[in-house]
């Protein structure tokens, strides 16, 4: 993607108009949009039942292993009930969805949804502390660096960017854990020790290097990103007529241009919190963090084939939840942005 | 749904400017070099390994020394061996993952432009529900019921990458197709599959030489990591992404079993990605550089 045509991507309509008609536009658009990621979810929800119960493998066998004996197989079919046809299954499966019932834990035998909520939550902190940190700090290394742009800070810091951008997400986690950790500086907690039920936010220490990671994965992009459509906006016609208006440097970067990655910034901290979500389950695992993706960990060793379906549904509905706010978000942004003479 | 995408590279340039065009050249070979260097580590080390990677030589966690230069692992085999032995499954794995990818990725994209109508709204759907899971659910999910395999691995990886090398082909083609020449050849009866890849082809050659290196660092990086998760290379062979799992239980004791690996795979990421980078810039076709944006 780029930066600055990642607005133009999303055929946002015409609002600037503000009329009547512009208005109804945007709220079919806003409709149509909905209905889309509705849609995405619903098919979605199709992938995850095929990839869990339909496929040639049979379920039961996966989830008891080999040594299985008939009787028990039997059993676990009829409690899944796989004896039944296909269609039938899903609309069983899909239909407990809707009710809130993601049905029963094959390891712990509690609702799915009781187990799933705390993990939730945990996952949240960790997502809700790395979007607080990464998106402030974007904006604020990104117009640093446009301002200075192909100065040779700039074009270090922009390299190590690329570099860190390289670099695998549990490479990231273990080289803080070895260095905050354990052998250079070891002054906080290898492993969270949070239990299960309590939430990440009580335990702040335990989300640090978490955290960390996550905003180190995230932010080189956006930052990135914020320096590459101030640099476009500052190049602008506009900046030029405000420059030669006499407007001070200060206020041109922090009132005039920066407004105008705003959009960009929108949608590249979607596609950063959606790519954390796949980030959580190898952030959770390194650093023993008790959340969503140490719940498909788990779900995967124990084959609990209520919670690994439930799991993966969340994680998608997430992407797809976040994708929408920014979409939502975009719209709500344009027209202020059309008024403030923004190129968009 | 996922608007924020184009594919991951695009021909037009964002802030290129002169001094980053100097020396452009000099980091291809740079990143040539680099990676040349890690891909003989990968598949000449076992030649040179004094160990074999499964053979238990020392106690865990026994100091180096002059049997074994970075000291013993979790069961006593040596690092060093496995380090060298453990290249090779990273190198086929990600290489092969980004193989497919492109090939079956550019082939859709292609179909999928010059077809249009429902076949192309098909794929574009299909693109999005691809998209709507993050790429280690989707592998972790279907790896688990169909059975860790390491070829399946790398194919649904490579299929998690597909949205973006299909968004990429299909853009290019359908600014391709809209011009003249490829309604010329049409209009002389040329065979719609020559056009497609006598005229389109060569227009998203260098757009896709450039996502192949970013496909490849990214490639390197997922599939170590999910070797790391476990879902990879089995013990007791030797794999870089499975012996940081394996050893960090021994961090405090012996860091070498999970600092060498990890040097090797940080290494290998960063040299492919000097390579794609330095030549996105030199043929002005860069990608965006994060894996999110697929």
């Amino acid at each position: 993607m780029t930066i600055s045509e990642s607005a133009g991507l999303i055929t946002v309509p015409e609002v600037a108009g503000i009329g009547a008609g512009a208005r109804h536009r945007e709220s079919v658009w806003i409709l149509k949009r909905l209905g889309s990621g509705v849609l995405v979810l619903l098919a979605v929800s199709v992938v995850v039942f095929a990839a869990t119960q339909a496929l040639p493998s049979d379920p039961a066998q996966a989830m008891l292993g080999r040594q299985a004996t008939p009787e028990l197989l039997d059993a676990l079919r009829q409690k899944l009930g796989l004896d039944q046809s296909l269609p039938v299954q899903y609309v069983h499966w899909f239909s407990g969805l809707l009710h809130g019932d993601l049905g029963t834990s094959l390891a712990s035998q509690q609702p799915v949804t009781g187990v799933l909520g705390p993990r939730l939550l945990n996952s949240l902190a960790l997502l809700a502390g790395a979007a607080l940190i990464m998106i402030p700090f974007s904006i604020g290394a990104g117009v640093f660096l446009a301002a200075r742009r192909d100065r040779s800070l700039d074009r270090t810091v922009n390299a190590g960017l690329m570099a860190v951008m390289a670099l695998p997400d549990f490479v990231v986690g273990t080289i803080f854990l070895l260095v905050f950790a354990t052998t250079v500086m070891p002054v906080l907690p290898a492993v969270s020790l949070v239990p299960p039920g309590a939430s990440g936010f009580s335990h702040p220490r335990e989300l640090v290097l978490p955290v960390l990671t996550a905003v180190t994965i995230t932010a080189p992009f956006l930052i990135r990103q914020v320096r590459a459509s101030m640099i476009e906006t500052l190049e602008s016609e506009h900046i030029a007529q405000a420059r030669l208006r006499g407007i001070a440097e200060k206020r041109i970067i922090w009132r005039h241009a920066l407004p105008n990655a705003l959009v960009p910034l929108v949608q590249g901290s979607a596609l950063m919190l959606s790519y954390l979500l796949g980030g959580v389950v190898v952030i959770e695992y390194v650093f023993n963090y008790p959340g969503l993706g140490g719940m498909l960990n788990d779900a995967v060793v124990y084959r609990d084939l209520p919670v690994l379906q439930a799991v993966s549904l969340t994680f998608a509905a997430g992407v797809v939840a976040f994708n929408l706010i920014a979409d939502l978000l975009t719209i709500m942004l344009t027209p202020r942005l059309r008024t403030s003479g923004g190129a968009r | 749904m996922s608007s924020a995408g184009t594919g991951g590279t695009t021909t037009r340039r964002v802030a290129v400017t002169r001094s980053e065009h100097r020396g452009t050249a000099r980091h291809v070979w740079i990143g040539i070099g680099a990676t040349a260097v890690m891909l003989a580590l990968a598949l000449l080390g076992p030649l040179f390994a004094p160990h074999h990677p499964s053979d238990v030589i020392a106690p865990p966690y026994s100091s180096p020394s002059g049997q074994s230069l970075l000291g013993t692992d979790y069961l006593g085999q040596d690092t060093f061996s496995r380090i060298l032995w453990g290249g090779s499954s990273v190198v086929w794995m990600s290489v092969t993952a980004t193989a497919i990818a492109i090939v079956i990725g550019a082939i859709l994209g292609l179909i999928s432009a010059y077809i249009g109508g429902k076949l192309d709204a098909l794929v574009l759907w299909l693109n999005d529900i691809l998209l709507a899971f993050p790429l280690i659910v989707f592998v972790i999910l279907f790896l688990s019921m169909l059975g860790r395999n390491p070829l399946l691995l790398v194919v649904l990886v490579a299929f998690g990458w597909l949205p973006s090398v299909v968004r990429l082909t299909r853009s290019v083609a359908l600014e391709a197709i809209h011009q003249e020449y490829v309604a010329s050849a049409e209009i002389i009866g040329t065979p719609r599959w020559r056009i497609l890849v006598g005229e389109i082809l060569p227009n998203i050659t260098t757009p896709l030489i450039v996502q192949t290196g970013a496909l490849l660092t990214w490639s390197i990086g997922v599939i170590a990591g999910l070797s790391f998760l476990g879902f990879g290379i089995q013990p007791p062979n030797a794999d870089w992404g499975l012996m940081v799992n394996e050893n960090r239980s021994g961090l405090m004791i012996l860091p070498w079993g999970t600092i060498g690996p990890i040097v090797c795979i940080a290494a290998f990421a960063l040299a492919t990605n000097t390579l794609a980078d330095a030549l996105g810039r030199l043929l002005g076709a860069r990608h965006t550089g994060h894996k999110a944006d697929r």
